[in-house]
């Protein structure tokens, strides 16, 4: 399969010796691209390396400090994405642009709308959307609002809105982030097709399995710095692995056996509607003990996303119950759940993870800042709210260092993500041994790797329940799918 | 080179230079205004300065800018907190009708008890006029900017109610309230008036709106519920996620917003007005207060110096007249620096200028696909 399609002799994307700087930082420092004519191209590195600058400046919207981009030979200057579609680049954003009451279809066209004289010609485009998600086997609804859909929907939709756009040259930010297994292959189908009409793709990824199955070549980047090329063909996952952290790494998840407590989460045949008013949680019973990580394996749209949100007091259920270390706290406000001692993680983080205008600081207290040492008669203390930034950003690795007063909106995406554990993590100081963990991912491997449990959940319901260490993928996928129940 | 750089780099990135400009280009504008009608551009502008710049002219423009400074806080402390406060017209209203009612039917009342008393009913008003509208928004999910323009029109309509009620209504042919008692007034003493040689309604106002231009800095940038009330005006999903009490905060935030309106209806009333006129139109305060918060970037201390300068502009308008310039020029003025001010973002471009300007650097010799031509061996 690899290197099949591609065209070594018309380089279609080549960045020359970029530089780009904010204020005394330097996020890329010398990094060279050369992508061809019919290639997939992995860009690999580890949160924060630099990898989503890189690409958002060939996408027009960072401009680099200094150095050249050259699109199909010819120099050119971006100076805003309207630039690069121009020139045939089209981006997907690990963080969706989309118009969150627009509909599906609006979202995609969004820009380049069929009319039919001064009037939008919305059956056009919705007929445009619908033939062009069946061409690429990414199905959608046309007609729902993004609001009401999925993360993984999202995806799917931004998706298809560079390739509405006839981009030559897709750029794909983590794209299978939100993605299930099956969601995957289908998307690799999906890229080889595409190379194999002359298209190119850049995929930026940490994901070494998938640089394997899909790229032809992989630049790889560390700390801003770039450290190289390869041929995949001749690399193995650990060789790349170790250049991108700059080490030899294991994959194994080092997980002492632990004696299971008493049970801490208890959801009792819970059920409740989700945005249509259809019901998607559907009788659901699940157990998690003390000391205990249970994963939540699933297809997204299987009621994962709307049982989290009942259980942090987002949505609100229709019956059943929800007990916390005995509590019950159905229905109940976040608040009250967070008092009862249930934080969460959230899948968007954008949305509902982070204030993006705050500071880092001040995002690491969101939930305790009304809390000693933070305040004192509700005045905010300044020191240990530094202080406490200072000892998170050092402890979770948080990039770039001394940011503890940076708004939380210029950090790369996964450093925002560590912004969030850390909050979530040190809010369970007091619990802090013995916590009871929930983990839903539509990340299979993520899921196999951390669970002492995997629930398998589907059509609104946990259909299976086996241990972490009995599990395989073939065997799960199959369960996710509906088949083969085994209780 | 790189001097020119830099300064266009720090013209660029300052919000506070951005202002500068706009107000700049207003005046510039205003000019053109001027110029077309044949009129001399020295002149009307030397009469604008003049007119604000002598003792007696001070004392007006702070006068004037009393109400301005506590309207526009009111809406940049809205602005802050996510809820966009275009009701500040009808909370300015229903807090000087409550200040005139107290200051009209407690006028027996000492001076040190009427005072904070019409403070606070005036306060009060305005809360509640904001809380309704919150209400109905967190309740019912009521657009807040529809509700808020219908109950500007039913306080105004109130408004002139309750100034024919005959126990309030002035007792000889004018259409308007009765006079405030002495002793709710904010006025200096004739004496210190005529020592200082001040306008007639000097008055220590604006101490009072010095005062609240403090406290609510301190609680926006110190308190916990200044974080809570922020947290929610920015990401109120990531704020809900976190424990906050969405709702409440929206509640809060139009509180404390009304009361401000309102406390700057009182300060007018007690200072300035000292009587309500039955009203044929809005008088506009709350819009002002608009434009002070938008001058001000919403800071509070910006907004007590943009109050001032809004002040001046009126002030100084009202004497154009005298030179033969339109006292409307004032209007085009105003409208100019708020225009400019809403599209300040085309003064971060000037960055880019500078890019175009700068000598492309020679392309760095071709270094790029090494590592790929040695992958391909």
């Amino acid at each position: 399969m690899a290197k099949q399609y591609v065209d070594m002799n018309t380089p279609v994307i080549e960045m020359r010796n970029i530089v780009k700087k904010f204020g005394d930082f330097t996020a890329n420092d010398g990094i060279n691209l050369t992508v061809h004519k019919g290639e997939i191209h992995a860009i690999l590195g580890e949160n924060g390396a630099g990898k989503s600058t890189l690409m958002n400046q060939l996408y027009g919207l960072l401009k680099p400090t200094s150095g050249d981009i050259l699109v199909n030979g010819k120099k050119i200057e971006m100076n805003n994405p309207r630039d690069a579609i121009a020139a045939g680049i089209g981006m997907v954003h690990q963080h969706f642009m989309l118009v969150q009451p627009f509909t599906v279809t609006e979202n995609i066209v969004l820009g380049t709308e069929p009319t039919k004289g001064v009037k939008l010609d919305m059956a056009t485009a919705r007929k445009n959307v619908v033939e062009i998600s069946e061409r690429y086997g990414l199905s959608i609804d046309p007609d729902a609002k993004i609001e009401d859909i999925s993360v993984g929907m999202q995806q799917r939709v931004e998706i298809l809105k560079a390739l509405y756009r006839g981009a030559d040259i897709l750029i794909l930010d983590e794209p299978t982030s939100s993605l299930t297994p099956q969601e995957i292959v289908e998307l690799i189908d999906i890229m080889h097709n595409l190379v194999k009409d002359g298209k190119s793709i850049i995929i930026i990824t940490h994901k070494l399995k998938e640089i394997k199955e899909s790229a032809d070549f992989c630049t790889i980047i560390r700390l801003g710095r770039y450290i190289g090329t390869v041929d995949v063909e001749t690399v193995t996952e650990s060789d790349l692995a170790s250049m991108m952290v700059g080490r030899n790494v294991t994959f194994k998840v080092d997980k002492p056996e632990q004696e299971p407590g008493e049970v801490v989460l208890d959801v009792q045949d819970l059920h409740c509607l989700d945005y249509r008013g259809i019901e998607i949680v559907r009788g659901l019973d699940l157990q998690v003990r003390r000391g205990e990580i249970v994963g939540i394996a699933g297809i997204d749209g299987n009621g994962q996303t709307e049982l989290v949100e009942v259980i942090t007091g987002l949505r609100k259920g229709t019956s059943g119950k929800v007990l916390v270390n005995g509590v019950d706290v159905f229905n109940k406000s976040p608040n009250f759940g967070f008092k009862h001692g249930v934080s969460s993680i959230p899948a968007d983080r954008q949305k509902h993870g982070l204030v993006l205008d705050f500071s880092i600081e001040d995002n690491l207290i969101l939930q305790n800042y009304g809390k000693d040492p933070f305040s004192e008669k509700n005045i905010l203390q300044r020191d240990p709210i530094f202080a406490h930034a200072t000892q998170s950003i050092e402890k979770y690795d948080i990039r770039p260092g001394n940011s503890e007063k940076r708004p939380a909106g210029t950090l790369s995406g996964g450093n925002q993500q560590k912004v969030i554990i850390a909050r979530e993590v040190q809010n369970d100081k007091e619990r802090n041994k013995g916590k009871a963990v929930l983990l839903v991912s539509f990340e299979l491997d993520e899921i196999m790797s951390l669970s002492d449990i995997i629930d398998v959940i589907f059509d609104g319901k946990i259909v299976a329940s086996l241990p972490g260490k009995d599990a395989n993928e073939n065997e799960l996928g199959l369960m996710m799918a509906g088949g083969g129940k085994k209780e | 080179m790189s001097k020119k750089k830099g300064f266009l780099n720090f013209v660029a990135e300052n919000r506070f230079i951005h202002i500068l400009l706009s107000i700049l280009l207003g005046f510039l504008v205003g000019a053109i205004f001027l110029a077309i009608m044949g009129l001399s551009v020295g002149e009307a502008y030397g009469r604008l300065i003049t007119s604000v710049t002598s003792v007696k002219g001070f004392s007006y423009v702070i006068v004037y800018s009393i109400p301005y400074i506590v309207v526009g806080l009111s809406v940049a402390f809205s602005f802050k907190t996510g809820v966009f406060n275009i009701g500040a017209e009808g909370q300015f209203v229903m807090g000087s009708m409550a200040a005139a009612v107290v200051g009209i039917l407690a006028g027996g009342l000492p001076k040190i008890v009427l005072i904070p008393l019409c403070f606070l009913a005036a306060m009060l008003a305005g809360a509640v006029w904001g809380v309704i509208v919150g209400v109905l928004k967190t309740k019912w999910g009521i657009n807040e900017v529809l509700s808020m323009i219908m109950f500007n029109w039913v306080a105004f309509y109130l408004s002139n109610f309750i100034a024919g009620i005959p126990a309030i209504h002035s007792d000889g042919t004018a259409e308007a309230t009765k006079n405030i008692s002495d002793n709710a007034s904010t006025l200096l003493s004739k004496d210190l008036i005529n020592r200082l040689g001040l306008c007639p309604t000097a008055n220590w106002g604006i101490l009072v709106a010095i005062a609240v231009t403090v406290l609510v800095w301190f609680i926006i940038e110190k308190t916990t519920l200044g974080y809570e009330l922020k947290a929610v005006g920015s990401n109120k999903f990531a704020a809900e996620y976190g424990g906050i009490n969405v709702n409440r905060s929206i509640l809060t935030a139009l509180a404390i917003s009304g009361a401000l309106a309102g406390l700057g209806g009182s300060l007018q009333l007690m200072g300035m007005g000292s009587r309500i006129s039955v009203f044929s139109s809005q008088e506009g305060f709350g819009f002002a207060g608009i434009v002070v918060a938008l001058i001000g970037c919403s800071n509070p201390f910006g907004v007590l110096i943009a109050g001032i300068f809004y002040g001046a502009l009126t002030f100084g308008g009202s004497k154009l007249n005298l030179v033969g310039a339109p006292t409307q020029l004032i209007n085009v003025i105003v409208g100019t620096v708020v225009f400019f001010i809403a599209i300040s973002i085309i003064f971060t471009r000037l960055k880019f200028l500078k890019k175009k300007t700068d000598k492309p650097k020679p392309a760095e010799p071709d270094k790029k696909a090494e590592g790929k031509e040695a992958a391909e061996k």
